[in-house]
């Protein structure tokens, strides 16, 4: 069933030159020249709102507005309601989405408010005096051990050193382009934290970035090998991903092309399937096999990460993580990002990050396991603002994805699953991809990372605190507006006045 | 090297194979150890005993040989080199084995070959003595499975729902498969003469192994499974 188009092209025909680069830029194909007319013509229909026109158009002649013309209005079935029944109506086919939920469900961030020193506990100018945002990701010791002469035992558990508390999170190379995971290894390596490569395996040529490479295991375990294992600074075991909790990742044929399938190690055009469960996991002591199964091929010397998405019975689950032998437990909240997923699972499935963290927090404080773990959490990390947040709620660091693809360039057109990123991101389309030049994505990346560490440094500073250890799962620093009373007992916070 | 570990752990036991400069390796007296030569290349390793859970996981290049039974999750993961078990294995065995050969002379459990996959010159191969389990093959994306049905316990070759999410490789079955439900997105066949010569190097390497007479086994009805097409899952979205 045809509808008009949910985007329209309005092209201000005194300022434009005819230039055509609305043309050449659009992978979808909306804009086209009319040699006779002597016209820049559009088929809005095609158009996603990724802005590539509107930000290469020299003359500034183009805006790409929503369209008026809606159905009418019902606040019971929205327009996109029932668009999308009649879209299964006509395909009988299961709806298909991308990037984070954009659904205005609660956002809890906005709702927590951060401390500041006035008076009695001076604030300190991060300026002029020495903050430490460097974080430790790992087991630490219960108690100190001593040798036997009495020197301090000082060997501990595989650690990651990060030089801020953030690190890029997942991506496979596949869902997004060759040119992404160069910006986002350079500047991980620059930056002292760590990138991850997502399930699609570690291309050849980012091996030498492995010292800040986060390698991942998934359930279809695609390009993982004993050099793989041993090429990064950790691994990390996918349970679950934020963006779609309870189902396996799907890389469709026609991306599974060139070095995607060599790097995948499967076929070119064969379908990379990761199905929903790892098929030898059904229990936390299956978890702790494969857990150990990877230590003992690394030969103990790389920490495990183990990745669940935040679902009802979170802090439960983390429990049992704590207690698989697993370093580090990485929690992806509902709003995180995903290349493709079916819609009614990103929208419906999961929780909010705030709400597990501070549950699973409290929960391994409870049980006296909080050390045998670090957690590191993400599903929409905004703002330096959002880390401060986060790791006063009781993150060691969090993971960003949605931000680092913003600092690249995306445009948040949610349209990742058709394969034609104008930004040269979420695609393999080499014409595409040499849109985005790794040396300017890394370092946009590189920028925004350091904007950030300011910012949290200043925070601290405002807080008095000039480390960020002392920060974590310090909650007297926050405080909750408009919160019901059940929302600030599972966030552990108090209400503001309070 | 010869250890007895019968009073070790896992980790010293791999341990202490990662350290020895040998590439010959007896372990005796094996008893449920996890992991055993988990990632490891160039070695020779025999056991006696019973080898526990994720025996030679993402193997790299070694030869395993177990004299007794193997428990979960065989040749998890692996890349290259041989398992060879001289019994019965457990569940999951080759998950997304990538590359080299399992040989096991009895049984095997559920999801043997699950997801087991192949790259370019990489072509895994699994060769199971007896029958297996349920779901045989499932996410199957590549290699080959042959399961010659020497068993004696009267019961079928599979158990239920072989193949499922099949997507790539073959299923070479010793049975006319009759009875045996395949889903849709397969196609079963009697094997030809000429596909079963494609197994015939694999059916030796056993009988090498475990006895038996090659042209004796393959002499019968072998049934072949394929998938439909590479691709199962393509008509089931729409771009919302």
């Amino acid at each position: 069933m045809n509808f008009y188009p949910e985007f329209e092209v309005e092209r201000n025909d005194s300022r434009c030159i005819r230039c055509r680069v609305c043309e050449r830029q659009c992978a979808n194909e909306v804009h086209w020249f009319d040699a006779d007319g002597k016209v820049m013509l559009s088929d809005e229909s095609k158009c996603v709102n990724c802005q590539r026109c509107v930000t290469l158009c020299p003359t500034r002649a183009l805006k790409i507005v929503k369209s008026d013309c809606r159905l009418r209005e019902n606040a019971n079935y929205s327009d996109q309601t029932i668009k999308e029944i009649y879209r299964q109506a006509e395909t009988g086919g299961v709806l298909l989405s991308s990037m984070g939920n954009p659904n205005p469900l609660p956002v809890y961030w906005d709702k927590i408010l951060i401390n500041a020193s006035q008076v009695t506990n001076p604030p300190i100018d991060p300026l002029r005096e020495p903050m430490e945002t460097r974080v430790f990701l790992g087991k630490k010791p219960k108690h100190i051990r001593r040798n036997a002469d009495g020197t301090l035992d000082t060997k501990l558990a595989p650690q990651l050193t990060l030089s801020m508390p953030v690190m890029f999170s997942a991506m496979s190379y596949g869902s997004i382009s060759y040119n992404a995971h160069a910006s986002l290894a350079r500047a991980a390596t620059a930056l002292g934290i760590y990138y991850n490569t997502g399930e699609g395996g570690l291309h050849e040529d980012f091996y030498q970035y492995g010292k800040n490479t986060i390698v991942q295991v998934a359930s279809g375990r695609f390009g993982v090998h004993k050099d793989y294992l041993e090429a990064g600074a950790a691994i990390e075991i996918k349970m679950g991903q934020g963006a779609k909790p309870g189902i396996g990742g799907h890389l469709p044929g026609t991306k599974a092309v060139g070095d995607v399938s060599k790097t995948r190690m499967i076929p070119e055009g064969s379908d990379a399937i990761s199905p929903a469960p790892h098929h030898d996991i059904y229990s936390i002591e299956d978890l702790r096999q494969l857990v150990y199964s990877l230590k003992e091929a690394t030969e103990y010397r790389l920490p495990v990460i183990v990745k669940v998405a935040a679902v009802h019975n979170i802090a439960a689950i983390a429990s049992g993580i704590a207690r698989s032998g697993a370093d580090i437990i990485a929690i992806d909240g509902f709003r995180g990002g995903t290349g493709a997923a079916p819609t009614r699972i990103r929208d419906n499935v999961g929780i909010p990050i705030e709400l597990a963290l501070a549950a699973v927090d409290k929960r391994l404080r409870d049980e006296g396991i909080r050390n045998n773990v670090s957690i590191v959490c993400g599903g929409s990390i905004r703002s330096a603002a959002d880390v401060v947040k986060a790791i006063a709620l009781g993150a060691d660091a969090c993971y960003i994805a949605t931000a680092a693809c913003l600092a690249m360039g995306c445009h948040l057109c949610r349209s990742c699953h058709t394969g034609k990123c104008n930004w040269g991101i979420a695609t393999q389309r080499p014409d595409l991809v040499k849109r985005l030049n790794p040396d300017i994505g890394s370092e946009r990346l590189i920028n925004l990372m350091n904007a950030w560490r300011h910012e949290i440094k200043e925070l601290m500073g405002g807080m008095g605190i000039n480390s960020i250890e002392a920060l974590r799962g310090n909650r007297l620093m926050l405080r909750g507006v408009g919160l019901t009373g059940k929302e600030l007992e599972i966030l552990g916070i108090s209400h503001a006045g309070e | 090297m010869k250890l007895d570990v019968s009073k070790m752990g896992f980790s010293e036991v791999n341990e202490q194979m990662r350290q020895t400069p040998d590439s010959e390796i007896t372990l005796t007296g094996c008893i449920g150890q996890r992991f055993l030569a988990a990632g490891t290349g160039g070695k020779y390793v025999k056991i006696s005993g019973i080898a526990g859970n994720a025996l030679g996981a993402y193997l790299n290049g070694s030869v395993i040989e177990t004299f007794g039974n193997a428990q979960d999750a065989v040749g998890d993961t692996m890349n290259e080199g041989e398992i060879i078990v001289h019994g019965n294995i457990g569940d999951a065995a080759g998950y997304a084995m990538r590359g080299g050969k399992i040989f096991v002379q009895g049984n095997a459990g559920y999801r043997a070959g699950i997801h087991m996959k192949a790259y370019q010159e990489k072509v895994p191969v699994m060769v199971i003595g007896g029958r297996t389990g349920s779901f045989l093959g499932e996410y199957q994306a590549g290699g080959i499975i042959i399961v010659l049905g020497q068993h004696t316990d009267g019961k079928p070759i599979v158990s239920n729902f072989p193949c499922t999410g099949m997507h790539g490789g073959k299923l070479f079955l010793r049975s006319d498969c009759e009875g045996i439900h395949f889903p849709h997105q397969v196609h079963h066949r009697a094997a030809s003469p000429e596909e079963l010569a494609e197994i015939r190097q694999y059916v030796r390497e056993y009988c090498a192994h475990f006895g038996g007479d090659p042209d004796e086994i393959l002499n019968a009805q072998f049934t072949l499974v394929t998938p439909d097409s590479g691709n199962p899952y393509k008509q089931m979205y729409v771009a919302n």
